[in-house]
């Protein structure tokens, strides 16, 4: 038994390492400052993948992400870890998309691609927190999901067995593909890149990347065909520009807001037993402790 | 011309025949939002064996609970409560729709506001009522639900809203809102739908094989003294100092997410944006810079202690006591005192 995976992946501004520059005077996050990195999560659910693909020979790999065109850093991440191939969701109508104008944009180019028999994703992106596009491309497709996945157990006639993990302990679930999987940061971290793998795929590009590139690839990529990456529009998916991006999001920011905290006065207090004990003393004796 | 009521819904989580603490939380949130709207408070609880389960919810003001008992939906699958949901919010046309982010609310919810189109934000720490101008297109909206969450991984607040689509929808972690008991006379109205009109043979596609609820070993959420230890502490064995003040005061051990990630405490002791929101009497932070998604979920303790080698250290701003020392230093003298004057 071979499967047809999908693997969801998001170039992510790295939210973990904020420096001082990440914002901007006027309170809006300067995403120049902040290094773009493959979502973590996204990489828990591509090794879940490689799993799968390792377990049943023949099995595919396909990587689909959407973002600008430095985003197909994200395609070529994966298929130096053992993807088959990616597609480049972009265009300037899917900007400013909230999870559902995401979701729906994801689904249509899902369609595009054609069968398939599993999707896997992160179950959220660290720039959001949302969790929520995982879901939505479900019920997009109208297919079933399986959310805080931790391990893909093993998959036979058509049934597909996955633990999850939730807040207080542990479900397996069993369930008919296609079904849609989002993976949780709990499961194991991915394997690294492949040294033959990044040499296989190093020069894999984008149209568009190529373009910006004085280099002539003509000869290379009629060579190689596997090393052009291919980038879809809103019209290459076939979707209604009115439910992508901006317009196709029902939630709107109406305000944005640095983060301050109201300072308070402070006593200070030495780390000597005097000042320790009249401190322990005041707080016995105002009842807040014993 | 919309003709419906238009209230406020909130989905109740069950197990084992108890509301969720957060489900509670918040239906003690919308009765304040649904009395500013002049609207009704309306309850959801989807499972089995539920005789009885709107005794539970009415004393936080429920005005109708809508019930949907039925074998098939003892454990919680994804399609048949997104089903009934569905179907529930097109007959009642809820103006706003709330539930807990957690592993359920976080699963049902984004799955129902696709299939209905509306907008959902995820996580929310504070929700209110106010208006919007649409300057562009001239257009006022009244009393939409503002969703405020942070973003960025909490460097910055963002105030999300829905204008045109409906329900609003929102999440909220435990614990963010209070519970508060609205009056213990009250009493709503009991409504049993026929589950079969709702869920179809298709809605049970995933089948739950095994399932153990590893109950929690630290109750962090209610304790009025919480030990917090970061980074700073440096070892696991130093976090042990913590649980040892923590045992002679009679308060619980926390952890920043920097300290979890370190290993030094477990994942459920994690307080913060990301971990839990405790709001406590006392809060005593050892070795805890500060981060602004740490502060988020301790901010509202009565009094705080910072103990930190560090005296620019960013969470000494909100602190009421300082100490600036090592905890191995600090932490001894107060057990040491408390054991010796407590009685």
């Amino acid at each position: 038994m071979s499967l047809r995976i999908i693997v969801l992946a998001k170039q992510v501004p790295d939210t973990r390492n904020v420096g001082k520059d990440a914002m901007k005077a006027d309170g809006t996050v300067n995403r120049a400052a902040l290094p773009a990195i493959f979502n973590p999560e996204d990489l828990n659910a591509l090794e879940q993948a490689l799993r799968l693909k390792d377990k049943y020979p023949g099995s595919t790999i396909t990587l689909l992400t959407m973002g600008p065109s430095r985003a197909a850093d994200v395609i070529r991440e994966g298929l130096f870890r053992g993807a088959d191939n990616g597609y480049l969701l972009t265009d300037r109508a899917f900007a400013g998309a909230d999870t559902l104008a995401t979701s729906y944009a994801l689904s249509k180019a899902i369609e595009k691609i054609g069968d398939f028999d599993l999707i896997v994703c992160g179950r959220q992106a660290i720039d959001g927190d949302t969790d929520q596009v995982g879901p939505q491309v479900a019920e997009k497709l109208n297919i079933p999901q399986v959310t805080y996945a931790e391990d893909i157990l093993g998959a036979a006639n058509g049934l597909i067995k996955i633990k999850r993990r939730l807040e207080r302990g542990v479900e397996v679930v069993e369930g008919a593909m296609p079904l849609v999987v989002t993976v949780n940061g709990s499961a194991p971290a991915c394997r690294p890149r492949n040294a033959r793998l990044i040499q296989k795929y190093k020069h894999a590009k984008t149209v568009t990347e190529r373009q910006a590139d004085d280099t002539d690839y003509t000869e290379l990529f009629s060579a190689r065909p596997y090393l052009n990456l291919p980038e879809w529009s809103v019209a290459d998916v076939s979707a209604d520009v009115v439910q992508c991006g901006l317009s196709g999001s029902p939630t709107k920011v109406k305000k944005i807001e640095n983060v301050v905290f109201q300072a308070k006065e402070h006593r200070s207090v030495e780390p000597t037993d005097d000042d320790i004990n009249g401190l322990m003393k005041e707080l016995i004796e105002n009842h807040t402790i014993g | 011309m919309i003709m419906k009521m238009n209230n406020l819904f909130v989905y109740c989580e069950i197990e084992d025949g108890i509301v969720a603490d957060v489900s509670l939380e918040l239906l003690t949130k919308g009765k304040s939002l649904a009395q500013q709207l002049g609207c009704k408070l309306e309850a959801i609880a989807i499972g089995s064996h539920l005789s009885g389960v709107e005794k539970q919810v009415f004393p936080y003001g429920v005005d109708k609970i809508h019930i949907f008992d039925d074998e098939r939906l003892a454990t919680y699958t994804s399609l048949p409560h997104t089903t009934i949901l569905v179907k529930l919010f097109q007959k009642e046309a809820p103006q706003i729709a709330l539930m807990g982010a957690t592993c359920i609310g976080r699963d049902l919810g984004p799955r129902v506001s696709s299939a209905l189109g509306s907008g959902l934000t995820a996580d929310c720490t504070s929700l209110e009522i106010g208006d919007h101008e649409e300057k562009k297109e001239n257009k006022i909206y009244k009393d939409l639900l503002y969703q405020i969450r942070p973003a960025f991984g909490g460097n910055i607040v963002a105030t999300i809203i829905n204008p045109e689509c409906r329900p609003q929808m929102a999440t909220v972690r435990e614990g963010v809102m209070k519970k508060e008991v609205f009056s213990d006379q009250h009493i709503g109205e009991v409504v049993c739908h026929n589950v079969s009109e709702y869920v179809t043979e298709e809605d049970f596609a995933i089948t739950v094989l095994d399932r153990h609820i590893e109950k929690s070993k630290c109750n962090i959420k209610g304790a009025q003294i919480v030990v917090a230890g970061g980074y700073g502490v440096g070892s696991k064995e130093n976090f042990g100092l913590l649980q040892e003040l923590a045992a002679t005061i009679g308060g619980e051990v926390g952890a920043s997410r920097a300290a979890v990630d370190a290993g030094f405490a477990e994942h459920e002791r994690q307080i913060g944006q990301t971990g839990v929101t405790v709001r406590p009497k006392l809060y005593i932070a050892c070795g805890i810079s500060g981060q602004i998604q740490h502060i988020a979920g301790m901010q509202e303790s009565s009094i705080i202690i910072s103990v930190n080698n560090d005296p620019m250290a960013p969470i000494n701003t909100i602190a009421d006591y300082v100490i600036t020392g090592t905890v191995e230093e600090v932490i001894p003298k107060m057990i040491k005192y408390y054991k010796k004057n407590s009685k």
